[in-house]
């Protein structure tokens, strides 16, 4: 912390910066109107995500007010120095993927970037939070955000996961139990023998879901899996500098005595692979679970039935046996190796369902390269199915990856907001377990049912 | 940037009575691809606004003529999801300055501020009784006073008090920025980055 005002904010020093071609132009535009600079080039990285293609990325970007934005990305990074990974560049990938991937995402680390699932690099015990533009430009011109400090809240999970539940479903499980507001205005550290035994993977998919539940970020103290994946990685610190690095890591445990401002403790053997019915991440529950009524719903009446209404739904519905069009694996919350050999898994052996359409897309390249080097990629296309390149993609529909009006997909990214998939769109979030499912049996599917052993 | 200054808004409102409006029904990610600030507010609500071939859908509120002003009330938890701030501009852009809720997501709320649109959170109750108010009578004008912190339906002349920073509200009330206030400390920044331990 820089200075602390008086019945205001604190200044924030932030360690690194990520941004993207959609929340950054209006910014780099500002400075120019102020004629201020880029005051430390070294700490912000640049790539490509939200609009690029998932095929024929080698091909010059069809829309052109895609193109234009992607332009602008390569044109104000060059101009102020900032290293950029933009489409076709190996590093290219979901800022929230390939950030972790490089190392530039630090145990400890003031991580900051224009796009609210930043949340995700908390899973290294960094503080790190979702910003807007005006936000993008402050860092880009002094390194410091203004920031309130936010209330602590934890939340504990332990006991043994069920078969064929996943990190995913542990966070669907959380959001449902404290709706899409319940965590707004706190920072969540996340605690408990779940989350120890969980892979960064994992931990990440976790805490990407914490704005899901209106918390601004998300932790997990970094331990010995933290620091096990952060060693050795291109931007991590190296030779002396990370004996030095890994006595301050060691450091950030959470105090035994810590104080929260709020403490939630669940039982993980309790939690079901979970499905959302409705139009906000909290609208979920157990994939054998029947649709709630909405007089067991915290909330106004009128908007959960205009909820329902919009995903053609009704209360007491079975969800399992609801038809599906279209399945979505990727994201910044489950685009990562894991996803993909948790999907494979199920599908091994199987065949896609010839009704329904699925979008595999990897997170990243090296996401990508892992798939065809652990063999994924031939079992996947043996059963049928297509690996696409990397990118945001259908997670918010911003390239040409839309599922149609009135459409149904089974998605393992994190917003089944009305029309986030495209106009019209209907999502259910899941995990890549029960998108395998769904992709090949064309319906919503218990995984449980659908092979013995289970990652 | 300095943005307009903000002291008094006496207006008329419109009434959007819907809990979780998040922020892609404010402004559909499709429409985030301009790489400069304009043309937002034509785009805001879209989807809850028109029709897919244009025509506009007669029974969103704000196709219907007898809801206007520079307010707009919303339900419980508005603005969530993602940290876009085209929302914030969109609403902006539209003509509106403040945005009454009785709880608004995080970042939302942050945009808002950082672009000179007034958040301002009342119970509850009181919000129940704006929507009332308008509802009953789309004349009625709510009156929002930033120095005193104050938010009054002037029909009945119930009133409630809002929180905000100081700091905000002077820069608010000042029309100034973060980021001229960052710049004017940026000899404290350096000075801090230089001694960084890592």
């Amino acid at each position: 912390m820089v200075r602390k005002i008086e019945g205001g904010p604190d200044v924030l020093f932030i360690d690194r910066h990520l941004i993207h071609e959609v929340t950054s132009p209006v910014a780099f535009l500002g400075l120019k109107s102020r004629d201020i600079g880029v005051l430390y080039p070294n700490r912000t990285f640049a790539t490509a995500d939200h609009n690029t293609p998932t095929i024929n990325q080698h091909l010059p970007v069809a829309d052109p007010l895609s193109a234009n934005q992607l332009q602008a990305l390569e044109t104000n990074s060059k101009e102020y120095g900032i290293s950029h990974w933009g489409l076709g560049h190996q590093k290219n990938g979901i800022v929230h993927v390939v950030g972790p991937e490089y190392g530039i995402t630090q145990p400890g680390a003031t991580i900051v970037c224009g796009d609210s699932h930043t949340s995700t690099h908390g899973a290294f015990g960094a503080i790190a939070f979702g910003i807007g533009t005006s936000e993008v430009e402050m860092v880009l011109s002094t390194q410091c955000i203004m920031q309130p400090k936010p209330k602590k809240m934890r939340i504990n999970v332990n006991g043994k996961l069920g078969k064929g539940v996943t990190p995913k479903d542990v966070a669907l499980f959380i959001i449902s139990q404290l709706t899409t507001s319940g965590a707004t205005g706190y920072f969540v550290e996340y605690a408990g023998d779940v989350f120890e035994n969980m892979s960064m993977e994992g931990r990440m998919t976790v805490c990407n879901l914490s704005i899901e539940m209106g918390a601004r970020g998300g932790m997990i103290a970094p331990d010995e899996t933290t620091i096990n994946y952060v060693k050795g990685r291109e931007f991590s610190p190296k030779g002396e500098a990370w004996d030095k690095a890994l006595a301050y890591y060691k450091t950030l445990k959470t105090d035994a005595d810590a104080v929260f401002d709020k403490e939630l403790t669940f039982d993980g053997s309790k939690i079901e692979p979970m499905i959302t019915y409705g139009t906000n991440p909290g609208m979920g529950m157990g994939i054998s679970q029947d649709i709630p009524d909405a007089a067991h719903v915290e909330g106004g009446a009128a908007t959960y039935e205009k909820s329902l209404n919009y995903m053609g739904f009704s209360e007491g519905e079975h969800m399992i046996g609801k038809k599906v069009d279209f399945v979505f694996v990727g994201s910044c919350t489950n685009g990562r190796i894991e996803d993909f050999r948790a999907f494979t898994s199920l599908v091994k052996g199987k065949h896609k369902a010839d009704d329904v359409t699925v979008w595999l897309v990897p997170g990243s390249h090296i996401v990508e390269s892992q798939i065809k080097e652990e063999g994924l990629l031939d079992i996947l296309t043996e059963a049928g199915f297509v690996l696409r390149q990397p990118g945001c993609s259908a997670c918010l529909a911003m390239n040409d990856d839309k599922v149609p009006a009135g459409k149904y997909a089974v998605s393992t990214s994190n917003r089944n907001f009305e029309g986030r998939q495209g106009p019209g769109s209907r999502t259910m979030l899941a995990s890549p377990l029960v998108a395998a499912a769904a992709a090949v049996t064309g319906k919503v599917t218990d995984p449980r049912t659908l092979i013995e052993e289970l990652v | 940037m300095a943005y307009d200054k903000f002291n008094i808004l006496t207006s008329t409102a419109v009434p959007l009575p819907i809990e979780n409006v998040d922020t892609d029904q404010i402004i559909p990610a499709r429409f985030l691809k301009a790489t400069e600030r304009v043309g937002f507010g034509d785009n805001l609500f879209r989807d809850w606004r028109y029709n897919p071939d244009n025509t506009p859908k007669k029974d969103f509120v704000l196709n219907n003529p007898v809801y206007s002003g520079k307010i707009l009330v919303g339900g419980k938890n508005f603005g969530s999801g993602s940290s876009r701030e085209h929302a914030a501009w969109a609403v902006y852009d539209y003509g509106f300055r403040a945005v009454v809720s009785s709880f608004f997501a995080d970042i939302f709320k942050n945009n808002c501020l950082n672009i000179g649109v007034l958040p301002v959170q009342v119970s509850p109750e009181f919000a129940e009784k704006i929507f009332a108010a308008i509802f009953a009578d789309p004349k009625a004008e709510l009156e929002i006073n930033l120095p005193t912190q104050t938010i009054t339906l002037l029909s009945t002349g119930e009133k409630e008090t809002f929180d905000i920073s100081a700091y905000k509200k002077d820069n608010m009330i000042n029309g100034f920025d973060d980021i001229d206030y960052l710049q004017s400390i940026k000899g404290e920044i350096e000075e801090f980055a230089a001694n960084l331990p890592l």
